[in-house]
């Protein structure tokens, strides 16, 4: 049973057993407009919750995206290489960005769930 | 009678519908235009005779193949670069409002001086004997730059305005390191020109971000409190990126002294106050100048620019070779350049080298051409025009648009953002693509980024009030019709230009940098 | 005053709808004591176009024009026959007097030029991708450091003894910022050993090629030795003119490639505006400073072309930009494409044909005198020679006598103890043979 979290930066992670997935949000997709280009992190790196992840680029701005929580990345998603176009089709699922082994699951608790991001955004 | 019965009607006639397709794809004046390597047929523009050369002396390096450059006439050549130019704005066609470039009119005058033979047709390492006039040219533009500017010293290396910014911080990391001291931070205001963070993490150092306060000037305070024993500097644009004069700027200059740091003043602004203020009185450091802005020189179509550097006695002695100096070996009034750092005089210790050779100097013709031509009463006439002018823009259109410090006057650019759009589904890029319709060029759009869909105007001093009027009318009529959700014009602008809306975001994600033959085509051939 | 349209009657209108009565309103954030006086500026006042014209030539006159005498400079500068064709063309209005093209659907002209440019300047180069130019060679070849030592995550950069030295004090003011730049001992007229010095924390080899020396080099085995290690190889080349008879760095294995374009279109206008070219393999192209002209299509699906890939620059990374440029070379940029346009692959051979020819002829006829050692014997239109005796006071001499007759090395190494006899002479379409009559004529006077 996987359970989905959001920061108040726009991310969403997922959490299925040990392995955390991230991705950003409709929301935060919708607001960059066109995705052009995805900087993903190199596999085996050390992030910490908050530190600077990824980077994703449409037009005219850039993007930094952040750990939800800290970890080491284990996979990315390659396919945003070549189609960075779905992340703006389908940001909550086949636009996740890189997957992680959290250090500590207390962090990932602490994240808002959909219905506190989604209150949040309304106040945006 | 006997008739001339080849007559032929002489009324206007029937209008030719326009959405009709012509054959050629051209309408009228306005051509299509293929790419130079479409238009290929191995044809030559140049008459130069065909010399054998052995291989004896090429060091076993020569060309196996082909380079796969297009062939054509000369005529081919002139009509294919002056149809490409017809699809271009140009200041020479309209008012250019766009703002933090300065777009003034570009004289022909200096286009004249610089490609005198003296100047164009000298080369830089030709013997100092031979190029004293070049020599004395710069160094009269230096006594201008510094005289306008209240300081003692200029580096004029720099090759455009970004550039400049790299050479001041160089000299400030140098100042430093001389002091025996280690200075990481740089404040930069929020609303600086991106070229300011970019320029200071290039010269090693970290970014630490001044807000602005909902009035559009830097926060003051909150600057002061950010000094410390291990800021560098302060990087502040004057007038700021919202138009407006820092009025605290004497007392920051003091404070960032006292706390050690050096002042960078970003220049671009400098043609709402030059002839009327001196920077150096203000009490900066180092200050770049873009002659292609306040000085005239042509913007051509991005390039080249200048940006000498203004410095302070503080900063002076870390000038970058070459240093022009006189001559005191030589006849009288002559002048050498030093180019090793070795043989820098007394007291002079150079941060190293900017660039090759000695610097702009194209641009610093043009722009002594335009300096001399103005003289320091044109100079200040134009400073106070180019303010003038924009405050009559914003004074016209602020009942309309919303200018958020448009209580009190701007400097030579007018800012305003959109929050007169709001709710109308028009859009600060709606907005400019319209102004395209009406034959403008559109004004500086979502810069700075302190206000949001920012527009910022800039008319300077080259417009008759009637164009200004012109201008007015076509603005507050666009922005009235906005307001009032009447939105055809903005749906999808521009029409009337030679292209519509291109798509950038194709242009990113596949991107297509250089013409490639057809694979197909060259495997038939 | 004619540069300015607005009359007193207008500005009095324009005040009056302000609310101001008078321009020093405006001003009223100025502090006070900080608004100057006129008089406290020490300039002379506005003068007519008669004036100016006058002062300007005057200063222009005191300086000796390289096509008013035999003129054998060169060195990262060099004198060709611009067709007259170019300069028209890059005086009208809407090339002179417009911008960066940032509203694209007005600004088509700049953009395709620009396109065509970056694919001129790839074939030349014999590389992947180009961009739009940046300020010179010598910034261009800093900037392809940086972007090395990006790239690899190295700082060790190590430059070439026969590149310019211009170009690697420039490379050493920025890139030393960020690793270590080192210079290769300066051994005119060979090869330096540069391969040895190669390991696995270099980030990248840079060498000239032809070198300042006029030396060609032979770049394969020092791109392969680079590459063994994990270090790029930045090829730099002066005289552009010289891709037109020599194989391209491209095509030796250069990983990026930072030139001088002055030769083709611009003038020697005494060091700048000039031209730099970078050039890159397509794998590096997010690495790549400087603006991008990309293909696209319009709403109504026509080709056209828009600045793309801006989220690697300035206005939009600020402090993580790839650089810090803003401006390109814009109007040389443009003379550069027009004058090669008008070349073709036709006219650049015998371009290059011909100025190799001047320039062996020259060496040929400077080798037979006696006290006169040519240095170099693999070249392109540059080459060095050895006098008996230092050449600078020698190179003043001779302009004395109305022969320009090249750059003594000691101009650009001045503490470099092997150069004080040395002078680099180029030879070019521009040169006759009156010219090298009368430069072997003052040369047999003074050694």
């Amino acid at each position: 049973m996987s359970d989905v979290r959001y920061t108040d930066q726009h991310e969403w992670i997922r959490l299925d057993g040990d392995e955390a997935t991230i991705g950003i949000t409709k929301f935060a997709a919708e607001s960059l407009g066109d995705v052009v280009f995805v900087e993903l992190p190199a596999s085996g790196k050390a992030v910490k919750a908050g530190g600077e992840a990824a980077v994703v680029e449409s037009v005219k701005a850039a993007s930094d995206i952040y750990a939800p929580a800290g970890g080491t990345v284990t996979a990315t998603n390659t396919v945003l290489e070549k189609e960075p176009s779905k992340v703006n089709e389908d940001p909550e699922g086949q636009g996740w960005f890189f997957k992680m082994k959290l250090t500590d699951k207390a962090e990932f608790s602490k994240l808002m769930d959909s219905a506190a991001y989604a209150k949040f955004v309304e106040t945006l | 009678m006997s008739m001339n019965n080849q007559g032929r009607p002489s009324g206007a006639g029937e209008a030719f519908p326009a959405s009709i397709a012509t054959i050629s794809g051209d309408r009228g004046l306005d051509h299509e235009e293929s790419l130079i390597f479409e238009l290929d047929h191995g044809a030559v523009g140049v008459d130069l005779p065909d010399v054998k050369v052995g291989d004896n002396r090429l060091g076993g390096m020569r060309r196996k193949g082909r380079v796969g450059l297009p062939g054509l006439s000369e005529p081919e050549v002139i009509r294919h670069y002056v149809r490409l130019s017809r699809m271009n704005y140009a200041i020479d066609s309209g008012l250019y409002p766009l703002g933090s470039c300065t777009m003034k009119h570009n004289p022909r005058l200096n286009e004249k001086m610089a490609r005198l033979p003296g100047f164009g047709d000298l080369h830089p390492l030709a013997p100092q004997s031979t190029t004293q006039g070049a020599l004395e040219l710069i160094s009269q533009l230096m006594t201008w730059l510094t005289r306008l500017t209240g300081m003692p010293a200029v580096a004029m290396s720099p090759k455009a305005g970004a550039h400049g910014e790299l050479c001041g911080l160089l000299a400030i990391r140098a100042a430093i390191a001389a002091r025996g001291e280690d200075r990481k931070r740089i404040l930069v205001p929020e609303s600086a020109h991106g070229t300011n963070p970019a320029t200071a993490a290039f010269a090693g150092f970290t970014v630490d971000e001044v807000p602005a306060k909902p009035n559009g000037h830097v926060d003051a305070e909150a600057l002061k409190a950010k000094l410390g024993p291990d800021v560098a500097a302060i990087m502040l644009t004057n007038p700021n990126t919202c138009g407006l004069f820092e009025g605290e700027i004497i007392e920051i200059a003091k404070a960032v002294h006292e706390a050690g740091a050096y002042f960078y003043c970003d220049g671009a602004n400098f043609n709402a106050i030059a002839g009327k203020v001196r920077p150096g009185d203000l009490g900066i450091d180092a200050m770049h100048i873009n002659l292609h802005k306040t000085f005239s020189t042509p913007h051509g179509g991005g390039g080249p620019g200048a940006g000498p550097v203004v410095l302070s006695e503080r900063l002076a002695a870390h000038a970058p070779i070459p240093l022009l100096v006189a001559d005191g070996a030589g006849p009288k009034g002559s002048f050498r350049l030093i180019e090793d750092m070795a043989a820098a005089p007394e007291g002079a210790k150079p941060f190293g080298r900017m660039c090759a050779f000695h610097g702009q100097m194209g641009m610093f013709v043009r722009a002594l051409t335009y300096m001399l031509s103005h003289g320091r009463d044109g100079v200040r006439q134009a400073s106070e025009d180019a303010v003038l002018s924009a405050n009559y823009i914003l004074a016209s259109l602020k009942d309309v648009m919303s200018a958020p410090f448009g209580d009190g006057p701007c400097m030579h650019e007018a800012l305003f953002d959109d929050s007169f759009l709001e709710g109308t589904g028009v859009t600060t890029l709606d907005f400019a693509k319209a102004m395209i319709d009406e034959g403008y060029h559109p004004m500086t759009m979502y810069f700075p980024l302190v206000v949001h869909g920012a527009m910022l105007i800039e008319p300077t001093e080259s417009e008759s009030k009637a164009s200004l009027d012109r201008f007015i009318h076509v603005l507050h009529t666009l922005a009235t019709e906005a307001r009032a959700k009447k939105t055809e014009r903005f749906a999808g602008a521009p029409h009337l230009a030679p292209r519509r809306r291109l798509d950038e975001t194709a242009a990113a994600r596949k991107p297509v940098l250089r013409w490639k033959p057809d694979p197909l085509k060259q495997a038939a051939e | 005053m004619r540069y300015l349209p607005l009359t007193p009657d207008d500005r009095q209108a324009m005040l009056a709808r302000i609310g101001a009565p008078d321009v020093d309103t405006l001003f009223r954030d100025v502090p006070k004591a900080a608004l100057a006086p006129l008089a406290k500026f020490d300039l002379p006042d506005t003068q007519g176009e008669l004036e100016v014209e006058r002062a300007l030539s005057k200063l222009a006159a005191r300086n000796v024009a390289a096509g008013s005498a035999p003129f054998f400079c060169g060195a990262g500068a060099y004198k060709h026959h611009v067709p007259s064709a170019v300069d028209h063309l890059i005086q009208r209005s809407e090339f002179l007097t417009s911008y960066t093209p940032y509203q694209p659907e007005i600004a088509q002209g700049t953009l395709q030029y620009l396109f065509e440019f970056q694919t001129q300047v790839a074939l030349l180069t014999g590389m992947e991708v180009a961009n739009a130019s940046l300020y010179d060679g010598s910034t261009a070849t800093a900037e392809a450091v940086l972007m090395a030592q990006r790239i690899t995550k190295r700082g060790k950069a190590i430059l070439s003894g026969g590149l310019h030295p211009h170009y690697a004090e420039t490379v050493e003011t920025v890139a030393s910022l960020a690793g270590a730049v080192s210079r290769t001992p300066v051994t005119p007229g060979s090869a330096e050993d540069i391969i040895g010095l190669i390991d696995e924390d270099t980030a990248c080899v840079v060498v000239q090629s032809p070198d300042v020396f006029g030396l060609i080099r032979n770049l394969r085995p020092i791109a392969d030795a680079a590459h063994a290690k994990g270090a790029l190889l930045i090829a730099v080349v002066t005289e552009i003119v010289s891709l037109g008879l020599l194989e391209p760095p491209g095509a030796q294995g250069a990983d990026i490639v930072a030139a001088e374009g002055q030769s083709i279109g611009n003038g020697l206008n005494f060091g700048g505006p000039y031209v730099g070219l970078f050039a890159t393999r397509e794998k590096f192209l997010r690495q790549m400073p400087g603006r991008l002209c990309g293909e696209t299509v319009d709403a109504e699906g026509r080709r056209g072309f828009v600045l793309t890939l801006s989220t690697r620059e300035q206005h939009i990374r600020r402090e993580k930009a790839t650089s810090n440029i803003c401006t390109n070379s814009g109007l040389c940029c443009l003379a550069f494409t027009i004058h090669l346009s008008l070349l073709g692959e036709e006219g650049l051979t015998r371009l290059a044909r011909i100025n190799h020819a001047k320039a062996s002829a020259l060496a040929g006829k400077l080798a037979g005198l006696p006290g006169v050692e040519l240095v170099t014997d693999a070249f392109f239109n540059e080459f060095t020679i050895r006098l008996p005796k230092p050449t600078a006071p020698l190179v003043e001499a001779l302009a004395a006598k109305g022969v320009i007759a090249g750059v003594p090395a000691s101009r650009l190494l001045p503490r470099e103890a092997s150069a004080a006899n040395l002078l680099i002479l180029a030879a070019t379409e521009t040169n006759t043979d009156d010219d090298f009559a009368a430069l072997i004529d003052a040369l047999k006077g003074v050694i």
